[in-house]
């Protein structure tokens, strides 16, 4: 009788246990919350207000008139030069973060120094925002394609450099193995072993990354006076909404199709 | 010797045959190659002088990295600043992570019925093609450039991301243990809290902390374009009012620095999941 | 002759395997399929003494960390032509002492002899050249799997290539035909251009052996060669090397887990547990006592006969 009492005790405890454990955490989640509103003066009314303000503004701008349409062209070219940077930015930095996954790589490495340099190197190319490096870069290489180009470059380089370096370490271990024990050579195993084994994963990684950039190119370009971005502040400022949403509907439909090729392409190539 | 061999036109034998995803991949990398030469001559470089602005880079790289300073703005605040992205970011994120969390129940395809699963993927879909800054600023029209148009702009690719990661960590969930509850009658709120959250938990909180960390730079970024305040719009004015790029290097050192911290945090909780 | 009808009939069950209905498969599985298979004639312990050293291991050690040893003070000799079968529990070190062999792994210490050539601390183009003598396949066959079988195969001869020898592939026509008949011997001639993940496993680690015979050889070690396989399959991979050993002289060195198959086809049986030799000997040596010692426990279970 008193034994079955106990258990029934432990029970309790341990249930009160999770429930009070589940209890802190909620508070602190919501203590949190509040304090972050505190600190950006963010309120929750406002924010759930906004939401049907936008849409009811999203719907009556939605109807383009003929002056509007008759941009179609300029909304066009801009939108071809910011693909444009967007692509040519991710394989150009893709090329580059190949060479520093091979070096970085647990697999690959020459040298443990040179091994950690790479990764340093990655890592600080990655983790500074790219509107920084937009900022950086307008000063000296001014308002053209240049500056979009580098700063997606870099933004590029530093992702790409952790993803090649997974895909290296997770799908080459065993033919490199295999390749070193017949007594091939370093590069043997780079271009036999590895490169076969992780090319369709790695160019799976351009894709999405191009995908990205092509939204990010539309920050950069809002920064640094250039491509779709520049076009979107010019009219914003001018409050110009039916230019506004062609110019959004614009982006969104370049990237669906974007999403799609790329589907299309992982699907033959992985 | 009977093995099927097949002779090239030298009349050496072929070591390989591609198949098609060769022949593609293959095409890719050449067609990118050459796409890529050909684009460096389409981009548009009016302005450009790279005589000068090599030279110029290297000078602004080195007064930022060697010797920052705040000049026009204190630590203290600067923190703040910190402290306000921060705060943006974690909201953007716990917010995104709530809603994301019942819109991952019907996404995930052994929770949900066809139909639901769809349309929430075509939905976020098309939410993710529109850019976050241009959510910030089409949500500035309604209600003001600020934190609240900031938070609930980066809500929308937030979840987006989220869900994603959300329903394909449910889809792992053991078929088995859902069927089980499912035959003692247990209601579906049941299903989902006593079991798919708690079995999936430690990815959920390393995904969450993943967008964490991603939102942080995507608050930086707003701060510096689309007047959500905080550090993004410190290294905005350092760099496009002061031209001061002592202090431009002493904030991005700034936010490398936190990010780097994020970044970490994450890979812990990555490797713990 | 006998293991050659013996492998061609296996082989031809493996096919029937994939094509027939489930019950002629059941009939030839209750023919002679078990993973042992038939007797297969092995050296005798005096025939074994005749045999010449090929390479010979010295006090061998080696730590991951500090104090934590994985391999204590291994002795052993490796003679020209056995098929040697390394046993022990997981975990007792037989991947490390395979990979220490070709140094895929640097002992701690030690010394092993190959071809009389001390190979302990060779480096670059000799070490290269060392391992282009010892073959070696492994559990999980190690294929480049986006290439065909035929690239496969002939990575066994990149040792001999100058680094742009290999990356562009520049294999010789001869090589090429010797490539081809070792493919064929092998019984996979019908798959040599489709890409390695379409293959069954049994046939992965044909191509495995391939790639390791292309390398002629002295000695081919295999890493649990058998461990991700169905009996069937298994049954015909200790066949091929079975008669690789046999026919023509290469040393086989085998980590195995399953003790009968190792009495079956070895000509001698290390039994290791816990990085040390506690049994060194013929295949009609293992006993009871034998297992006890080198498992641990009772493992009645691990001789099925």
């Amino acid at each position: 009788m008193s034994k079955t009492s106990t258990i029934n005790a432990n029970e309790i405890t341990i249930i009160q246990k999770k429930n009070l454990y589940l209890l802190l955490t909620v508070v602190v989640i919501v203590g949190l919350i509040m304090l972050a509103g505190y600190i950006t003066e963010y309120s929750h009314v406002e924010g759930i207000m906004s939401i049907p303000a936008a849409m009811s503004w999203m719907a009556s701008n939605m109807w383009f008139s003929q002056s509007t349409l008759s941009n179609l062209g300029s909304v066009m070219r801009l939108l071809w030069e910011t693909i444009l940077i967007s692509i040519v930015s991710t394989t150009t930095a893709a090329v580059f973060a190949v060479v520093f996954a091979l070096l970085g790589s647990k697999l690959t490495y020459i040298n443990k120094p040179l091994m950690y340099a790479a990764k340093i190197v990655a890592s600080i190319s990655r983790n500074i925002p790219v509107v920084a490096w937009a900022l950086i870069l307008v000063i000296s290489f001014g308002t053209n394609s240049m500056t979009g180009f580098l700063a997606l470059f870099f933004g590029s380089f530093g992702f790409l450099v952790r993803a090649f370096l997974e895909t290296i370490d997770e799908g080459s271990e065993d033919s490199v193995e295999a390749l070193k024990a017949t007594g091939a050579t370093y590069w043997h195993t780079i271009f036999k072993a590895v490169l076969p084994d992780s090319m369709p994963q790695m160019f799976s990684w351009i894709l999405f990354m191009i995908e990205t950039n092509i939204r990010s190119a539309t920050l950069v370009g809002l920064l640094t006076g250039t491509g779709i971005g520049y076009l979107f502040d010019l009219y914003y400022k001018q409050l110009n909404y039916e230019m506004v949403s062609l110019i959004t509907l614009a982006i969104v439909l370049a990237v669906l199709v974007i999403e799609a090729i790329s589907n299309i392409i992982r699907r033959e190539i992985l | 010797m009977t093995a099927v061999v097949e002779h090239n036109k030298n009349g050496g034998i072929k070591v390989s045959k591609p198949n098609r995803g060769q022949r593609v991949l293959k095409g890719l990398l050449i067609g990118s190659a050459i796409f890529t030469v050909i684009g460096f001559f389409l981009m548009d470089y009016t302005g450009l002088d790279l005589t000068h602005a090599i030279p110029m880079t290297i000078d602004n790289l080195g007064q930022m990295f060697l010797s920052p300073s705040l000049n026009n703005t204190t630590w203290p605040s600067a923190l703040w600043q910190v402290a306000i992205t921060l705060s943006l970011a974690f909201l953007a994120t716990i917010l995104g992570a709530v809603i994301s969390l019942f819109l991952a129940f019907g996404t995930a395809v052994n929770l949900s019925k066809p139909w639901i699963s769809n349309t929430i993927k075509a939905f976020i879909t098309v939410v993710r093609a529109v850019p976050t800054v241009l959510w910030v600023l089409i949500f500035a029209i309604a209600a003001g450039l600020g934190a609240v148009a900031a938070v609930i702009g980066m809500i929308f690719h937030s979840i987006a991301y989220l869900v994603k990661a959300y329903s394909e960590a449910f889809e792992e969930v053991d078929q088995g243990k859902i069927e089980a509850l499912r035959a003692t009658g247990s209601s579906y709120p049941h299903i989902l809290f006593q079991v798919v959250v708690p079995q999936t938990k430690s990815f959920l909180i390393s995904w969450t902390f993943l967008r964490f960390e991603i939102n942080f730079g995507v608050a930086v970024a707003m701060g510096a374009a689309a007047g959500a305040g905080g550090i993004g719009y410190e290294l905005f004015m350092a760099s496009t009012f002061y031209y001061d790029m002592q202090e431009v290097g002493a904030i991005t050192l700034i936010i490398l620095v936190v990010a780097i911290i994020l970044e970490l945090i994450a890979n812990r909780l990555k490797m713990a999941a | 002759m006998a293991v050659d009808s013996k492998v061609k009939e296996v082989t031809e069950t493996r096919t029937d395997f994939n094509n027939k209905e489930a019950e002629e498969v059941l009939i030839s599985f209750d023919e002679d399929l078990e993973i042992t298979g038939d007797e297969v004639e092995i050296a005798t312990k005096e025939e074994l003494k005749e045999m010449p050293v090929i390479m010979s291991i010295e006090n061998l050690n080696k730590e991951y960390s500090k104090g934590k040893s994985v391999l204590k003070d291994v002795n052993f000799e490796i003679k020209q032509g056995e098929l040697l079968s390394i046993i022990g529990p997981s975990g007792a070190g037989k991947s490390t002492l395979l990979r220490s062999i070709n140094r895929m792994i640097e002992p701690t210490s030690g010394k092993i002899t190959f071809d009389k050539q001390n190979i302990t601390n060779v480096k670059g183009r000799d070490l290269r050249n060392m391992r282009t003598n010892i073959g070696m396949i492994f559990q999980h066959y190690n294929l480049v799997d986006r290439l065909s079988v035929f690239e496969n195969v002939m990575h066994g001869t990149l040792g001999y290539k100058n680094s742009l020898q290999g990356i562009f592939s520049l294999y010789t026509e001869s090589e090429k035909e010797e490539a081809i008949d070792i493919i064929t011997e092998l019984g996979i001639e019908d798959h040599i251009y489709k890409r390695c993940d379409e293959l069954s496993g049994g046939q992965k680690q044909r191509v495995g052996i391939a790639r390791a015979l292309v390398q002629k050889p002295k000695i081919i070690l295999c890493d649990e060669p058998i461990a991700s396989l169905d009996p069937s399959s298994s049954r015909v991979i200790m066949e091929h090397l079975r008669k690789i050993c046999s026919e023509k002289g290469i040393t086989v060195i085998v980590n195995l887990h399953q003790v009968d198959v190792a009495k079956n086809y070895s000509d001698r049986i290390i039994g290791l547990n816990s990085g040390e030799i506690v049994f060194n000997g013929h295949p009609t040596e293992i006993n009871k006592e034998v297992i006890q010692a080198v498992y641990g426990t009772d493992f009645d279970d691990l001789i099925m006969e």
